[in-house]
């Protein structure tokens, strides 16, 4: 008894120190009045925070608005996952280690090297638009940064990885057989997926799905850095608030209606790994 | 009439030559059985026939047709897989079904298909079922109707006994014959065991490193093995090494003389451990002396181990309506019949 609490001290002191105790301070903040002084709030149970989100369709816009981003960022990142996690389960197993350490290469670059590489592949003077315009196929720069597309190009580069692992470790897992029986019985491969190997590492899909939503959701530095002007996500409204208006209240409200929002996935996760 | 004839098929898989010119003829209707150790090929025999590999040479023929090219789901036969590779997500009917649902059949008459099959396998009422929720011995049947279901030409069984215990093994083999002969399909089942293949087959293909190394029906390849390995693999007869001299074959190893019809080019005899008798003495050919080294009783017989002066070691069965069997350390004579004497080529 004593050495389980001693080696699950650390872990406890690490959960209270680095996340019970900033949610703590984090809803005290949302719950609190903002004030002009140093720190700009006064705290109090006023819930003008939470008012202020409910009074203003732009905050309910920009939930709707990360929401669907990282709907869509985590559906291209399973449609692109899943030939990628086939083809690297369907590899020898002495490729296949090389194949991880590929998908894997691009995280141990820096986040914002990687987004720096996007932007200077796609701004009006950047490599594509120097190609194309070398090439002769478009007279003047076509405008490819600071679109949804160049937001959903970075969000999807940077999530990948995180929709590949899951279905490959599914799709290793699955007995080849099964495939064959379905092809035996008739079915052509479309068919044989789509009825055998789709349903069997479903469960591996919907947590490779959240495993992108999850994070995507509230997504600050890609859509700032890439996204238009008028993609007002959630991460991008809660910064603003929080280092432009200096709106603390408002700022902690939309966290924790964000944290609340993403609880429900969070548990469907938990859920899906706990299955045998 | 032959249903599926293998023409000179040869695989490759990277230095391994897995199947080399093989040749091979099955008829319609016949339970036919694939026997040989790991790495006899015929597995790879099997999953040609299936279309799950591509031959690198030769052809596969359906009814005279080269069917090399056509894709397993194209092709009128099924297999039932040594793992049964059933569908986890589905009911067992939804199993069952399944290739229904692939060609086509409308609902209902899939639906009366499967309960007739389930029922010809006896598993009425596991429809709803999960796999995960049926003994091995169920899950099996679940394949095997999930396969004959679609009314195949040639159902291919893998180790089809495999995963049973042993007081399954005995029952189902005797449902697996039955089923054959009701549905009249040609079933090939691939096995290593050679009790298996004899108890079930009418036709027995022994092969080895690749090649069919002895084709016919189990008594005739039990009786008469057509090689050493043959003699071995199929029912641990006695295989003396020695020479062919002038109708007789001389065995240095044994010390013994084999009188009997040996052709010219006789390599090696066989001799099967029930056929040798245990004597007082021994005297001319076919009869040898010999120590008791071990004895193992077997229920119907004893199995003696008996160093011959020559100083090769034969198995011995000796039956029980003869008496005791002779104690370890006994010196022994024994006998049998030039009749049962096989002469090996090879």
């Amino acid at each position: 008894m004593k050495a389980r609490l001693a080696v699950l001290a650390p872990a406890w002191a690490w959960l209270l120190l680095f996340v019970a105790a900033p949610a703590g301070i984090l809803a005290a903040i949302a719950f609190a009045e903002a004030d002009p002084g140093i720190p700009p709030f006064r705290l109090a149970l006023s819930g003008i925070g939470f008012a202020t989100l409910a009074e203003d369709t732009y905050y309910l816009e920009a939930f709707g608005t990360a929401l669907r981003v990282a709907g869509i960022t985590a559906g291209l990142c399973l449609l692109l996952g899943y030939p990628m996690a086939m083809a690297i389960a369907r590899a020898r197993p002495g490729r296949r280690v090389l194949l991880l350490a590929l998908l894997m290469l691009p995280f141990w670059t820096g986040f914002l090297l990687r987004v720096g590489a996007w932007i200077g592949l796609l701004r009006d003077q950047g490599w594509i638009n120097g190609v194309l315009l070398a090439l002769g196929m478009t007279e003047a720069p076509l405008h490819l940064l600071y679109t949804e597309g160049a937001m959903l190009a970075g969000m999807v580069h940077a999530y990948l990885p995180f929709a590949v692992l899951p279905l490959f470790a599914a799709l290793v897992r699955l007995d080849p057989t099964l495939v064959e029986a379905a092809e035996d019985l008739g079915a052509r491969p479309a068919v044989a997926f789509l009825t055998v190997t789709l349903p069997v590492t479903a469960p591996a899909a919907a947590a490779a799905f959240l495993l992108v939503f999850i994070p995507a959701a509230g997504e600050f530095v890609i859509p700032e850095l890439m996204g238009p002007p008028e993609a007002q996500l959630v991460g991008r409204v809660l910064w603003q608030e929080f280092f432009q208006n200096r709106d603390w209240p408002v700022a902690a409200a939309l966290a924790v209606v964000l944290l609340v929002l993403l609880l429900a996935p969070i548990r469907l996760f938990q859920r899906l790994e706990a299955r045998p | 009439m032959s249903l599926l004839r293998a023409d000179g098929v040869t695989k490759r898989f990277g230095a391994t030559l897995a199947l080399d010119a093989l040749d091979l003829e099955i008829a319609e209707g016949e339970f036919f059985a694939l026997l040989g150790g790991s790495g006899s090929g015929k597995s790879t025999l099997l999953r040609i026939i299936a279309g799950f590999e591509a031959p690198d040479a030769g052809r596969l023929l359906l009814d005279g047709r080269d069917i090399a090219a056509v894709p397993p789901w194209a092709r009128p036969f099924n297999m039932m897989f040594q793992s049964y590779a059933l569908f986890p997500h589905m009911s067992v009917a939804d199993n069952v079904a399944y290739g229904l649902r692939r060609a086509g059949v409308n609902r209902a008459e899939a639906a009366r298909r499967v309960a007739a099959t389930l029922a010809m396998v006896g598993l009425e009422g596991f429809g709803a079922r999960r796999p995960h929720q049926l003994s091995g011995g169920q899950r099996q049947r679940v394949a095997l109707a999930r396969s004959l279901v679609m009314r195949p030409r040639l159902l291919l069984l893998d180790e089809p006994l495999g995963a049973l215990d042993a007081a399954l093994r005995e029952r189902t083999g005797f449902e697996l014959r039955a089923l054959q002969r009701e549905t009249g399909a040609a079933f090939v089942m691939v096995t290593h065991d050679q009790e298996e293949a004899l108890a079930l087959a009418d036709r027995v293909a022994l092969l080895d490193g690749g090649r069919v190394a002895q084709v016919g029906a189990p008594r005739a390849i039990y009786e008469r093995p057509a090689s050493r390995f043959a003699a071995r693999f199929l029912g641990a007869a006695n295989v003396l090494e020695g020479r062919a001299l002038a109708g007789t074959f001389e065995s240095a190893e044994a010390g013994v003389t084999f009188a009997g019809t040996i052709p010219e080019g006789t390599v090696a005899v066989a001799l099967r451990p029930e056929r040798i008798a245990v004597t007082a003495g021994a005297e001319g050919p076919n009869t040898a002396l010999g120590v008791v080294e071990d004895v193992a009783f077997r229920g119907d017989d004893s199995l003696l181990l008996v160093r011959l002066t020559g100083g090769a070691l034969l198995r011995v069965a000796h039956a029980e309506e003869d008496g005791a069997p002779p104690p370890r350390g006994a010196a022994i004579g024994l006998a049998w019949e030039a009749g049962d004497v096989v002469a090996l080529p090879a």
